[in-house]
C-alpha cells in the first residue's frame, strides 16, 4: 500500500531561497567562529595530543618487573603456548643456563620476543601468566620502519613494561625458606 | 609596432599569470581552510620543508597556517603517474584540459586591476568590447568539460560533460542577460570606462542590485560551484568529468575551476563594486604616483579575495541542486528576471532622459 506523503506547498518567502540562505549563513559562521575564535574544534591533533586511555584497555603486552627490580617472568612458556596467533617466542635459558635474577626462582628466559605484528591484544598472555609477568598495557600505537623494528626482544620489553609489584609470590617463598632454616618454625 | 608596448605588456602577462596562479594555488588553502574551520576542524597545518623549522618564529607560523600545502599539492600532482586508460579516445583525452584552462586564464586579460603605474595602464588589453570579450571567452571553457566527458569513455564523466553543457547554456544566458542593465547605465562595455564611471556615479551594485545577484548566481553556476556543481558532483558521479584523469592533467581541470573562480570574482568586482576604486581616501581617480598606483591593485586585489572567499563559504551552505530544479532555475526563475530588469532599468533611464 502506497503511503502518501503530503509536501507542505513552499511560500513565496521560501521560494525565494532566502530563508535557507540566512540559515545558512548563520550556522556556518557560528562554527567558523567557534573553531577560530573559541577554540570549539572537535578533532584533536594526534600524535602531540593522545586520547586518554581508559582502565582495562588492551594495549600492547610488557613483561613488568617486581619492585626490586628483577624479572618476574620464569620462563615457563605457558604464554607462548596459550598465544593464538603464535606472537611470543620464548627462548628457555637451558641446562647451564641463565640463573634468575632474584633468589628462589629457578630460571629466566635468555630471550623473550614478541612480533608486534602478530599480536592481537587478545590478553590471553595476561590471563595465563602464573607469576603476573606479563601485561597489556595502555600502547595502542606501535610504530616501525622495518618488521624486524617490531620484534620487541627482552630488553624492551622490560623497559617499556616498567614495575608491578602484584602478588610478590617469590618473595613470600623466601621468607617461608629462611623461617624453615631456623629451628623451631615460628607460628 | 612599438617595442615598448610590446615589452610591458610581456611583463605584464607574466605578472598578471604568476598572481592569478599563486592565487589559485592559495585559494585551495583557503578553500580548505575555510571549509574545516566550518566543520569545526582546524585544516591543513603540518606540511613543512624542512628547513622550515630553522626558521625561528616564522617556519612554525606558516606552517601551522598551511602555507606550504599548495607547494606540496603541486609537487604531488607533477610527480604522480599520468595514467591515461585503456579506450579513452587520446586526442580529445590530452587536448581536454588545455581546452579547459585556456580559456580561464584568457578571461583576465581584459580586467583592469589598477589604475595606472608609471604610465602603464594596468590592464592587459584595454579592449573596447571588454565584456563581450569576456563572455565569447568564458562560454568556450564548457568545450574542455564536455570534451573531457566525451574522451574519457566512461558513462560517469559522460554524464557530467552533458550535465555541464546543459548547465553552462542555461545560466550562460541569465548571466548576459543580467549584464546589460549595466551596459544600459553606463553605455560602455570597455571595463576601464565602466570602472570609471562607477568612480564617479558610485558602485553600480546599488544601481543595479538583481543585476548583481543574477550575475552571482549565474557565475556559481558557471564556475561548476556548489550549489550547482552537478558536473563533478562527487556523491553521484564519482569525480564527475575529470574522472578518469590522473596527475597533471587532473591538476589542470582543478586549476581550471579556480582560474575560473578567480576571473569571475574579479568581473563581479569589475562591474558591480567599482574595481580598484574606493570612495575614500582619494582612491577614486586614476593615481598619479607609484604608491597610489600600488594601493589601488591592493584594494582591487582584496575585492577579489572577498569574493574568493564567498564562493568557498558557499559550498558549505548549501545541499547541490537537482538537475531539473537547476533548469528550472535557470530558464524560468533568472531569465524572466533578468529581462524585466532590463526592461525596467530602460524604462527608468528612459524617464530620467
Amino acid at each position: 500500500m502506497a503511503i502518501t506523503v503530503n509536501r507542505k506547498p513552499l511560500t513565496f518567502w521560501e521560494k525565494l531561497y532566502l530563508p535557507a540562505i540566512l540559515g545558512g549563513l548563520k550556522v556556518t559562521t557560528k562554527h567558523a567562529w567557534g573553531t577560530l575564535f573559541q577554540g570549539k574544534k572537535v578533532t584533536m591533533e594526534y600524535p602531540e595530543q593522545k586520547w586518554s586511555v581508559p582502565a582495562g584497555y588492551r594495549g600492547a603486552p610488557y613483561l613488568v618487573k617486581d619492585q626490586d627490580g628483577n624479572t618476574k617472568c620464569v620462563s615457563c612458556q605457558l604464554c607462548e603456548f596459550v598465544c593464538p596467533p603464535k606472537a611470543i617466542r620464548i627462548t628457555p635459558p637451558g641446562d647451564s643456563g641463565l640463573k634468575a635474577d632474584r633468589a628462589n626462582a629457578e630460571k629466566m628466559p635468555l630471550e623473550f620476543e614478541i612480533n608486534m605484528l602478530r599480536c592481537i591484544y587478545c590478553g590471553l598472555c595476561q590471563e595465563v601468566c602464573p607469576e603476573e609477568a606479563i601485561f597489556l598495557q595502555k600502547d595502542y600505537s606501535l610504530v616501525g620502519l622495518t618488521r624486524k623494528e617490531l620484534i620487541y626482544d627482552k630488553e624492551k620489553l622490560l623497559a617499556l613494561g616498567g614495575v608491578s609489584p602484584g602478588i610478590q609470590k617469590w618473595k613470600h617463598k623466601l621468607e617461608e625458606a629462611k623461617e624453615q632454616e631456623s629451628f623451631p618454625v615460628k607460628t | 609596432m612599438d617595442w615598448n608596448f610590446i615589452i610591458f605588456s610581456l611583463v605584464k602577462i607574466a605578472i598578471v599569470v604568476g598572481v592569478v596562479q599563486g592565487l589559485v594555488a592559495y585559494s585551495v588553502l583557503a578553500e580548505r581552510k575555510i571549509s574545516a574551520w566550518i566543520q569545526d576542524r582546524v585544516g591543513p597545518n603540518r606540511t613543512a620543508p624542512p628547513f622550515a623549522k630553522y626558521i625561528p618564529v616564522l617556519g612554525p607560523l606558516l606552517t601551522r597556517w598551511g602555507m606550504f600545502q599548495p607547494l606540496a599539492d603541486g609537487l604531488k600532482f607533477l610527480f604522480k603517474e599520468d595514467f591515461t586508460p585503456g579506450g579513452v579516445k587520446k586526442i580529445y583525452f590530452w587536448l581536454a584540459p588545455a581546452v579547459s584552462i585556456i580559456p580561464a586564464m584568457l578571461t583576465i586579460a581584459v580586467i583592469p586591476f589598477g589604475s595606472m603605474l608609471g604610465h602603464q595602464k594596468m590592464v592587459i588589453a584595454d579592449l573596447n568590447v571588454g565584456i563581450l570579450y569576456t563572455f565569447g571567452i568564458v562560454s568556450m571553457g564548457v568545450y574542455g568539460i564536455v570534451l573531457a566527458g566525451y574522451a574519457a569513455n566512461s558513462k560517469y564523466p559522460f554524464f557530467g560533460g552533458i550535465r555541464s553543457s546543459a548547465q553552462m547554456i542555461s545560466y550562460e544566458i541569465s548571466m548576459g542577460m543580467s549584464v546589460i542593465p549595466v551596459l544600459l547605465i553606463v553605455g560602455k562595455l570597455n571595463l576601464s570606462q565602466i570602472i570609471g564611471w562607477q568612480s564617479t556615479h558610485g558602485w553600480l551594485v546599488v544601481y543595479a542590485p538583481l543585476a548583481f545577484i543574477i550575475f552571482m548566481v549565474a557565475s556559481f553556476a558557471e564556475t561548476n560551484r556548489t550549489p550547482f556543481d552537478l558536473p563533478e558532483a562527487e556523491t553521484e558521479l564519482v569525480g564527475g568529468y575529470h574522472t578518469e584523469y590522473s596527475s597533471m592533467k587532473f591538476a589542470l581541470f582543478f586549476l581550471a575551476e579556480y582560474s575560473n573562480m578567480v576571473s569571475s570574482s574579479a568581473m563581479m568586482v569589475t562591474l558591480f563594486f567599482g574595481g580598484w576604486t574606493l570612495p575614500f581616501w582619494g582612491l577614486n581617480h586614476p593615481a598619479n604616483s607609484l604608491g597610489m598606483g600600488l594601493a589601488q591593485i591592493l584594494v582591487f586585489l582584496l575585492k577579489l579575495c572577498f569574493f574568493m572567499v564567498v564562493f568557498i563559504w558557499v559550498r558549505w551552505m548549501f545541499p547541490r541542486f537537482r538537475y531539473d530544479q537547476l533548469m528550472d532555475l535557470g530558464w524560468r526563475r533568472f531569465l524572466p528576471l533578468a529581462l524585466v530588469n532590463i526592461l525596467i532599468t530602460a524604462i527608468v533611464l528612459w524617464l530620467r532622459s
